[in-house]
């Protein structure tokens, strides 16, 4: 029988004494297993995780727990748990093991969070299928011959396997909403700087964020809670005072929405998924919204800006990664340069290595006014354009992805069709705006559809309260 | 290889060289005396075992974030404000990407477009007295690289990562020098004033002071800058100076040949006195500048500038300036006086006590400095207080003892047993002259009694005698008696 998909039902269980931590751990424990073939888990801490939770069962005992006892967490491989591996799905960090535990989970431990395992995601965060990884790819739990998405898919299928209560993924281009989309489960990309970014490996650090999978807002909105705030280790993270977003979960006012024509009149958009958020809106009016179709003439401009600028700043975070001090060295370098060249050829997967040439290619003299110059000036105007559209309307609603999940090797060879994955998830990223990902039904083969909801930049609390707002109305 | 030099000097007409202006622009990287590095908490100590001082942020591990030395931006606005330049009030870093196995990160943190100072100058004094002031381009912050260590015999190469991040300030001249003898002005007065700010060692030798130079030539009366070569590697300002003697030679006769001369980074050896090629232009790296998306701008406030200009210590050249206009010290005395900032400091104290400028000038630049140079001293040890120092000069104005009872007998007996002051040390020598007419006068008296028909030729014209009368005074002081007085009361006594 399925239980324990939400924190509610746990804590519920854990004040009726019908349960134990170290129950619900070894419950997830049973299901990672039955479900190893889907490859979420990269890593499963077992031991640890029982250890935490009788640890979390003494304090539960005593009175003195911490808000997230009795939860259990996945992390994405990319984030630093010290004393375990972080390999970002990449060759080059084999065998690399962390030594510092990263703010954002530092802070859900703290509150005796149970971490029990690393999730599998693209290399480095780079891709949208979950294809790109050394530990193989994560096939989707809805139809397994299937994407989850990516690069966060184990962080999402995870969740939709109910192999933990929640899980931590990073999106820096969309990389938790898509697979959330694409699994049927909520995913959040909090606003740029809300989240401590020191302990995630970085992709491109000035669109990087920390984001939740979960089953419940609820769930969502307390481990972004628990996680947000200002930190000494990040002077980009933001010192705004952090709202309990779980304890302002009630949304009961006509709200200003508007719709950006261009993306639910794209061609690339799917008829289902057209129809699908045409009809959340018909009814989010009938309710008595006030729903407003507004053009975005960037649109166009909003893939290249952001491959652009990412790439660029990939280009840099990944240098660090040449065999001199930790991870992969190749064994058949004989100098210096051979050493570099070999170590990196060989350690990096071939969506890593376009990313870097790209992005070393707009930073060179020769191109970096045309390219790296200029996307930072239509960077500037994307966010602009979607902060002021903020300032009028509460949310921007739009589909979270032109298509449901697709099948596996479908875009494989061609990385522009997989880039277009993105196009309606990189205009929150570019913008810096929080974003969030719910599930709004199925195509017409039983694919999850996910809806996005976009608000302006530290309004998380209404971001969650509204999506609250919303799965209710749904149910 | 002195030979050679000289070969290459001979070879050289004066006046062919004189057709040639010789074009000079510095870079200085100067390592901040702070007690942790740039962008993380650990430790800058000087000598420790390779690889202690380091931590995941040092190491450029994955996940970690730089995050500014607000000291470290203190010191180079210090810097910047005592060259006049304009502080930038909105920081940006950037990114210079290049590979090397002590370069933790792939990138070095540095400035590019938004530098902390922007401007200023560097006024210099040559040998002729000519005054000059030497514009800078810019002043910023950066991180200094690790050292990659080659053992002889070992085949690998082993890295020390403790230097990694230590803070560095890059001062930037523009092509201002003309000279050698400037570029070794220019050094002098940089590390003077690193060194009065306190923000650097200034030890150019130990590497926390490091200078490249950027040498070109031109014809006289040309307008346009030659083709500027960037020479490395000069590890005392002697060796500055060298680099470029030679760096212009070579450059003269390769024009003088119709060779042309290449943009290029070249090397300084020490022992031939001659520049090698490194690098030329073609193989430069493109270091691929970018903003640093992983540090927020450091925004520097108008307090924060307030109360770092409020507590910025006196300037060589504010001093100078002082000890000329206010304490009528001659300009040598001024220089000489204001060249070292304890020096500096030591003789203002003294000024404090005393009002004979002059005398305590004398005192610092002589006997002082002597003492402290023979014995390579600090004044920070020297042994006698600033008030026995000001008592002393008290007792020669007010004519207590003798100057030259002062330097040769009182001070050195001083220097041995500090604790004892200078009228002490004066008495138990019997050095204290006899100054006070009372006691002066029957001495006097009875010496003019003793020689009563001297008196009389006196009397009738014969003045010379008059050091004969003082001489015989001396005497039956034992030496003690005050010229001075002793003067006053003969002639009193004589003349009327």
């Amino acid at each position: 029988m399925e239980k324990f998909r939400s924190f509610d039902e746990i804590k519920k269980s854990l004040e009726n004494k019908e349960t134990d931590c170290k129950a619900v751990v070894t419950y997830y424990l049973n299901n990672i297993q039955t479900k190893a073939h889907l490859n979420a888990f990269v890593e499963v801490y077992t031991q640890s995780a029982l250890d935490q939770a009788a640890a979390v069962d003494k304090k539960l005992a005593s009175g003195n727990a911490g808000k997230l006892a009795g939860m259990v967490l996945g992390i994405k491989d990319v984030l630093c748990y010290q004393g375990h591996e972080a390999n970002a799905s990449s060759k080059i960090l084999e065998g690399f093991e962390s030594q510092f535990t990263g703010t954002a989970i530092q802070r859900l431990i703290d509150e005796d969070a149970i971490i029990i395992g690393r999730l599998n995601c693209d290399e480095f965060g780079m891709g949208s299928s979950n294809e790109n990884s050394v530990h193989g790819r994560v096939l989707n739990g809805v139809d397994e011959e299937r994407v989850p998405g990516g690069s966060s898919g184990g962080s999402a299928v995870a969740v939709q396997a109910n192999l933990c209560t929640a899980s931590l993924g990073t999106d820096t281009g969309g990389s938790v909403r898509q697979p959330a989309a694409f699994t049927g489960v909520i995913g959040v990309k909090p606003t740029y700087s809300r989240v401590s970014r020191y302990g995630l490996i970085a992709y491109a650090s000035s669109f990087d964020t920390i984001g939740v999978f979960s089953n419940t807002v609820k769930d969502n909105a307390l481990v972004l809670e628990i996680m947000a705030g200002s930190d000494d280790f990040d002077s980009t993270a933001s010192r705004k005072p952090v709202p309990h977003y779980s304890e302002l979960l009630h949304f009961d006012k006509p709200a200003k929405i508007a719709y950006l024509k261009e993306t639910i009149y794209s061609d690339s958009l799917q008829d289902d998924i057209k129809e699908n958020i045409l009809g959340t809106l018909e009814t989010l009016k009938k309710e008595g919204h006030e729903i407003v179709e507004v053009n975005f003439p960037l649109l166009d401009y909003v893939l290249p800006t952001y491959y652009i600028l990412t790439t660029a700043e990939a280009s840099s975070n990944l240098s660090r990664f040449d065999g001199v001090k930790y991870g992969y060295r190749s064994p058949n370098a004989h100098n210096l340069e051979s050493m570099y060249k070999m170590t990196r050829s060989e350690g990096f997967g071939p969506e890593v290595k376009r990313r870097i040439m790209l992005g070393t290619f707009v930073l060179s003299a020769s191109y970096y006014d045309a390219y790296f110059t200029k996307a930072q000036k239509v960077r500037r105007l994307i966010k602009e354009f979607t902060e002021n559209l903020l300032d009028k309307y509460d949310f921007i609603i739009m589909p979270t992805t032109p298509s449901t999940a697709f099948k596996f090797g479908e875009h494989s060879n061609d990385p522009v069709a997989m880039y277009l994955e993105d196009l309606f998830t990189v205009q929150a990223s570019v913008s810096g705006v929080p974003a969030i990902s719910i599930p709004n039904g199925t195509d017409r083969n039983g694919l999850p559809i996910g809806l996005q909801i976009m608000a302006n930049s530290f309004k998380e609390a209404d971001l969650f309260a509204f999506a609250n707002y919303l799965t209710t109305m749904k149910s | 290889m002195n030979m050679i030099e000289e070969t290459k000097v001979k070879t050289l007409d004066i006046k062919v060289k004189n057709k040639y202006e010789l074009v000079i622009g510095l870079e200085v990287h100067a390592q901040l005396l702070t007690n942790s590095k740039m962008y993380t908490a650990d430790s800058t100590t000087f000598g420790n075992l390779p690889n202690t001082n380091i931590s995941v942020i040092t190491l450029g591990h994955p996940g970690t974030l730089p995050k500014v030395n607000k000291r470290a931006v203190e010191f180079a606005i210090k810097m910047g404000l005592a060259c006049d330049s304009e502080i930038t009030r909105k920081n940006i870093f950037a990114r210079k990407n290049y590979f090397y196995p002590d370069l933790p990160k792939g990138y070095q943190l540095t400035q590019d477009k938004n530098p902390i100072c922007v401007g200023g100058q560097v006024p210099i004094v040559l040998s002729s007295g000519e005054k000059k002031s030497i514009a800078l381009t810019r002043i910023h912050m950066e991180e200094d690289a690790g050292k990659s260590i080659h053992l002889a015999g070992e085949v690998d190469t082993l890295v020390d990562f403790n230097r990694a991040g230590v803070p560095l300030i890059e001062i930037v001249s523009e092509p201002d020098m003309r000279s050698s003898e400037e570029a070794y002005q220019f050094l002098t007065e940089i590390k003077k004033l690193v060194k009065y700010l306190d923000v650097c060692d200034g030890n150019m030798e130990e590497g926390s002071l490091r200078c490249d130079a950027n040498v070109s030539i031109r014809l006289r009366g040309e307008d346009e800058l030659g083709k500027k070569v960037e020479v490395k590697n000069m590890n005392s300002f002697r060796n500055v100076a060298r680099a470029i003697e030679h760096e212009f030679e070579r450059q003269v006769l390769l024009s003088e040949s119709n060779t042309e001369i290449i943009s290029e980074t070249r090397t300084f050896d020490a022992t031939s006195g001659t520049t090698a090629s490194m690098r030329t232009k073609e193989d430069l790296n493109d270091y691929r500048y970018f903003p640093e998306p992983d540090l927020s701008p450091v925004i520097v406030s108008e307090e924060w500038l307030k109360t770092i200009q409020d507590n910025l210590p006196p300037l060589p050249r504010e001093l100078f300036e002082k000890f000329v206009l206010e304490y009528g010290l001659p300009e040598y005395d001024a220089g000489v006086l204001s060249d070292n900032k304890e020096i500096a400091l030591f003789f203002e104290a003294l000024c404090h006590l005393t009002t004979n400028y002059k005398a305590a000038s004398n005192w610092v630049m002589g006997p002082v400095k002597s003492y402290l140079n023979e014995l390579t001293l600090h004044i920070d040890d020297f042994p006698i207080s600033i008030t026995s120092l000001a008592s002393l000069i008290q007792l020669i104005d007010a004519g207590k003892v003798s100057y030259s009872a002062a330097a040769q007998k009182i001070y050195p007996a001083m220097l041995l047993d500090p604790k004892k002051d200078a009228l002490e040390i004066a008495t138990e020598l019997n050095l204290i002259q006899e100054s006070s007419e009372d006691s002066l006068k029957p001495i006097v008296e009875s010496v003019l009694k003793e020689n009563s028909q001297k008196v009389l030729e006196y009397k009738s014209g014969k003045k010379g005698l008059m050091g004969m009368f003082m001489g015989q005074v001396m005497k039956k002081s034992n030496g003690k008696a005050d010229p001075k007085v002793a003067t006053k009361i003969l002639t009193e006594i004589l003349d009327n």
